[in-house]
């Protein structure tokens, strides 16, 4: 409700003028409170400040609020608020989530690709999805992009794009953004042509590259990235690309420190039991020149498919077994991952794991997470392994059914022991049994 | 005056412990016990053959305890809201009651009819027996707002008084002193409806392996012996057998209620204090009532509970939707033998074990097909026997990890748990007869098997047994990917850490005094943490507005209500 416009600048009434006579009041309309003398115009606020009330809001609020007036809308176009964009790309039929809407996009391809500095396109399993982010992609060819994120959320629907197309389109983003920093591309089908794009327009600022599951990169293409470029400290990848030369060129003395590696080991073929091995010479130049590196490993392997690993030391920090791993695997991982940081065991046999587990609570003195699910695990053995850890265990989590009740503790005594041991309280996690 | 009681059974189908029922007799001249019978319902793809056959089974039993005290049943066809003022004028009702239902549906309908009863001068007395405790008073005790975690629960449940005692059951003098009149043609009018009346085919159906009725329900719960009783509930370690109904299965009657809790809870309480010299029983020897009463409680001032759009104890995932994915899975056509083992024996018995359920759900949803759990709740809710609205839903956002502040990485994986479970694969063999001839092996993973070995037990897979629908090694590593991405933007943890990606529950660290004050604040090492859990947990009890209505304020809040098509059985009053 407007009273009438009252300029934001004259609060004050009664100054002397700069001509030096006192200006007269003009007759106030009797009745009308203070507050309503003072009503400004909203839609003539500063920007600045509609700028900041429009960071609150949500992009739905903002859009509606657009509508209001002239002013309102200038505010919502300022490119301080598209510098973060998140396109969704969902179908009806394959998602229960809303798409980002066409004209939206449409509005932001035309007033704000060079605006756009921190994206990225989440679409469902639809391989229309995927080929509408690509479709995207394609256009942002003015901007300056330094996030790139590639996100399937249920199938990895960017496999399925024909790939000249999706290769076509990320290499506009690679070629004209020239200052990317953090790309996360995995289970798309990338290839080395792409990465060498990657790398000869933005090897000065590329700082984290994740490409988990790309199928068509070999270890020539990833040891490119490496070689080329030296500011980059996080990286995820396949364990058939890691090599020795990888893990040299990321500890040459032009290299930054790494602060983490990420390897997924997954077997293409059922049965696969070669997989080449990595020196324990290259591991060490590894920890050497980056001594805080994170080195995050997950397993997707049969029980069978183990052998080659953990032969060695490896200072790995993150491990987690996806399938079930052999009694076996777990001793050797006690022996000679002395940097273990985190466990996380999805399933082992039906032998109990107390020798393991206690001899990795005594040797990987770095340990505060573990996770057990379908394991078994007697009380006592339980008990014994968090005597070890103590209070640097902050992530405990096992299952109920994981833990055998023995002569020294039942289900009931566990909880209380283990929580005095860790110094807080503690409880296995359980499952419905309804 | 006269007090002419109806009776209106909805669960509760007893005599025994119904205080409801001990109401409308109290001081009655006639009773009449009701139930009424939507004939809509057969219809409705929701309530399986299985169902109705065992609730048939329970309202004919009913009638049966009935006249053995010279009363019936009468079974009304309709709507609550049509019949019952038909039947208040008719029979000059002056008394209603009816058990307390704690799902928001039943309130809400209840409330209604309550409402209605009132004008027509119709007393109401509402008595709650289906829970063991009285769910607002433990809402209430948590600040009012619902335990979430089940720790929690059983924090707050410690602290109160025992259930109340059971009741008798109604006698033979007290509905003496309140005869129900009946009418010549009540079988015409008011009989137990066939399930042929209902549409169903009957002609080539199994034998029900699970017997509906309190009869029944009673005769289970008194003719085990105590050895049997306390080895069934203590640590249930899981074997073969396990997976079979068993004849101590109690689940189904505690849903429609022909067994009371009240009573199982005071029968486990006593058989457990004459064996061990009349020590308090601890609280885990009645787990399995308690996961009862805590998804009850959970859901119960939650319309929203059975869904993920707009339900603020919901995380939203991106689940996919693929009908032709989920079809297989509902019909037991996985290609992997203990998937569709269990879901063979879910359709034709209408029971399975609870770590069956669990395998097949994971599969569902985080572990394999990423299908939503809302599909696979409706699949349960037509052919699970002891399904029901609270506990169904609850259970399916627990397994797919959807809720309750789960841990996600423990996948159950098809081939590797059948093993431990079913190691002979004697299971799969009763279950998928085609399979019968495969050794041990290979039993769990035929796809495995040499063709020669194939062969020679007569069952090609591809041809006459599907091929594996997906490689697990594959969508196991896709799916913990994208649970994660769910969590680290649920918690906005974005560390290394897996396990960390899953908020700890603050106020657990908080309230239990046996911890030494000192340790209690050394719950979480990450401060930043607890207080955006708990400022997230906060903001699930303020109202949002209907189009923010997702999890928290700190991502744009882009997801919005698709408009899921509700059950058109919703919008009528849902009894069973």
């Amino acid at each position: 409700m407007k009273r009438g416009r009252v300029n934001v600048t004259s609060k004050c009434h009664g100054f002397a003028s700069t001509d030096g006579r006192i200006k007269r009041h003009k007759p106030r309309p009797l009745g009308l409170s203070l507050s309503q003398r003072l009503v400004k115009d909203w839609g003539n606020l500063p920007h600045h400040v509609v700028l900041q009330i429009f960071q609150y809001l949500s992009l739905v609020d903002r859009a509606k609020a657009s509508s209001v007036c002239r002013r309102w809308n200038e505010v919502f176009h300022i490119p301080d608020l598209w510098r973060r964009f998140e396109f969704e790309l969902n179908q009806p039929a394959t998602s229960y989530l809303k798409s980002t809407h066409p004209d939206l996009i449409q509005q932001i391809i035309k007033r704000h690709a060079q605006h756009l500095q921190y994206v990225s396109f989440k679409v469902d399993s639809c391989t229309e999805s995927a080929e509408a982010a690509c479709n995207i992609l394609s256009q942002l060819v003015n901007c300056t992009i330094k996030t790139l994120g590639l996100i399937s959320t249920a199938r990895p629907s960017f496999m399925h794009v024909s790939q000249s197309h999706f290769v076509s389109a990320l290499t506009v983003v690679f070629v004209n953004s020239k200052s990317l920093s953090s790309i996360k591309i995995d289970d798309t089908p990338v290839d080395d042509p792409s990465l060498k794009v990657l790398v000869a327009n933005n090897s000065d600022t590329l700082k984290l590259l994740k490409m988990s599951s790309c199928p068509h990169v070999s270890p020539a293409g990833i040891l490119c990235v490496a070689d080329q470029c030296h500011g980059l400290r996080e990286l995820a990848l396949n364990y058939h690309l890691l090599s020795d030369e990888l893990l040299l060129a990321l500890s040459s003395e032009k290299h930054v420190h790494l602060e983490h590696l990420r390897i997924d080991v997954v077997s293409d073929t059922p049965g696969q039991t070669h997989f080449h091995s990595i020196k324990r010479t290259s591991w060490e130049a590894l920890v050497r020149h980056s001594p805080k590196v994170n080195i995050v490993m997950y397993f997707y392997l049969e029980a069978e498919e183990f052998e080659p690993f953990f032969c060695e030391e490896t200072p790995v920090t993150h491990l987690y077994f996806g399938r079930a791993v052999s009694k076996a695997m777990l001793g050797r991982i006690g022996l000679y991952c002395p940097r273990l940081v985190e466990l996380v065991v999805c399933a082992n046999g039906l032998q109990p794991l107390d020798e393991e587990l206690i001899r990795i609570g005594e040797r990987c003195q770095n340990l505060t997470a573990i996770g057990l699910g379908e394991c078994e695990v007697t009380c006592s053995g339980f008990v014994e392994f968090v005597k070890k850890c103590g209070k640097r265990l902050t992530q405990l989590s096992i299952m109920e059914e994981v833990l055998i009740p023995d002569n020294s503790y039942n289900m009931e005594q566990i909880h209380t022991e283990v929580s005095k041991h860790l110094g807080r309280l503690w409880f296995p996690d359980m499952m419905p049994t309804w | 005056m006269v007090v002419n009681s109806v009776h209106w059974f909805r669960k509760g189908l007893r005599l025994h412990d119904n205080p409801a029922l001990q109401e409308a007799l109290d001081g009655a001249d006639t009773v009449r016990c009701v139930y009424v019978l939507d004939p809509w319902f057969a219809g409705s793809a929701n309530v399986g053959f299985n169902r109705w056959r065992f609730l048939l089974e329970s309202l004919e039993n009913l009638d049966t305890s009935l006249r053995q005290l010279n009363s019936r049943l009468f079974v009304i066809r309709g709507q609550p809201t049509d019949v019952f003022p038909r039947l208040f004028k008719e029979w000059n009702v002056t008394r209603m009651t009816f058990e307390y239902d704690s799902e928001p549906y039943g309130k809400e309908r209840d409330a209604a009819i309550i409402k209605m009863a009132r004008n027509f001068g119709v007393e109401t007395r509402v008595k709650n027996s289906h829970t063991l405790y009285n769910l607002d008073r433990i809402i209430e005790m948590n600040n009012s707002s619902p335990p979430l975690s089940f720790k929690r629960f059983q924090a707050l449940v410690q602290r109160l008084e025992l259930p109340k005692r059971p009741l008798p059951t109604v006698t033979a003098e007290q509905m003496d002193s309140c005869p129900t009149p009946i009418a010549h043609n009540h079988n015409e009018l008011y009989s137990v409806p066939s399930l042929e009346e209902l549409g169903f085919k009957t002609a080539g159906q199994d034998q029900a392996v699970w017997k509906g009725g309190e009869t029944e329900a009673l005769h289970r719960l008194n003719r085990h012996t105590e050895k049997e009783w306390m080895a069934s509930y203590e640590r249930p370690r899981i074997n073969a057998c396990s997976l079979m109904a068993s004849p101590s299965g109690l689940s189904p009657f505690l849903r429609f209620g022909c067994l009371s809790c009240r009573t199982l809870y005071y029968k486990l309480r006593d058989l457990y204090m004459k064996a061990n010299k009349q020590i308090t029983p601890p609280l885990s020897l009645f787990t399995q009532l308690l996961w009862r009463e805590f998804f009850y409680t959970a859901a119960t001032r939650n319309p929203t509970f059975d869904r993920m759009t707009g339900n603020p104890v919901c995380l939203q995932i991106p689940w996919d939707k693929n009908p032709e994915a989920l079809a297989k899975w509902a019909e037991g056509r996985t290609g992997f033998p203990w998937i569709d083992a269990v879901m063979t024996q879910l359709r034709q018995e209408g029971w399975i074990h609870h770590l069956a359920r669990h395998a097949v759900a994971c599969f569902l949803t985080r572990g394999d097909l990423w299908i939503s759990w809302e599909s696979g709740m409706k699949v349960f809710e037509e052919m699970l026997l002891d399904a029901d609205w609270s506990v169904n839903a609850g259970s399916w956002m627990w397994l797919s990890c959807s809720s309750f502040f789960q841990q996600f990485f423990h996948c159950y994986c098809p081939v590797g748990f059948a093993r431990r479970i079913d190691p002979s694969g004697n299971y799969i063999r009763r279950y998928i007869p085609k399979l019968k001839d495969y050794p041990n092996r290979y039993i769990h993973e035929p796809w495995n098997a040499p063709e020669s070995v194939q062969r020679a037990c007569n069952c090609m897979v591809g041809v006459d047994y599907p091929k594996p629908m997906v490689r697990h090694a594959e969508t196991s590593r896709l799916n913990i990917e994208r649970m994660k991405q769910v969590y680290q933007q649920f918690s906005q943890y974005k560390g290394l850490s897996l396990l960390a990606t899953v908020p700890i529950i603050q106020e657990e660290a908080e309230t239990d005094t046996s911890v030494p004050a000192a340790s209690r604040n050394q719950t979480c090492s990450n401060d930043a943490m607890e207080s955006s859990i708990s400022s997230v947990l906060s903001h699930r009890k303020r109202e949002r507005p209907a189009e923010l209505q997702c999890s928290h304020s700190y991502i744009q809040p882009k997801l919005q209500c698709s408009g899921l098509d509700k059950h058109p059985h919703r919008s009528q009053q849902q009894q069973q």
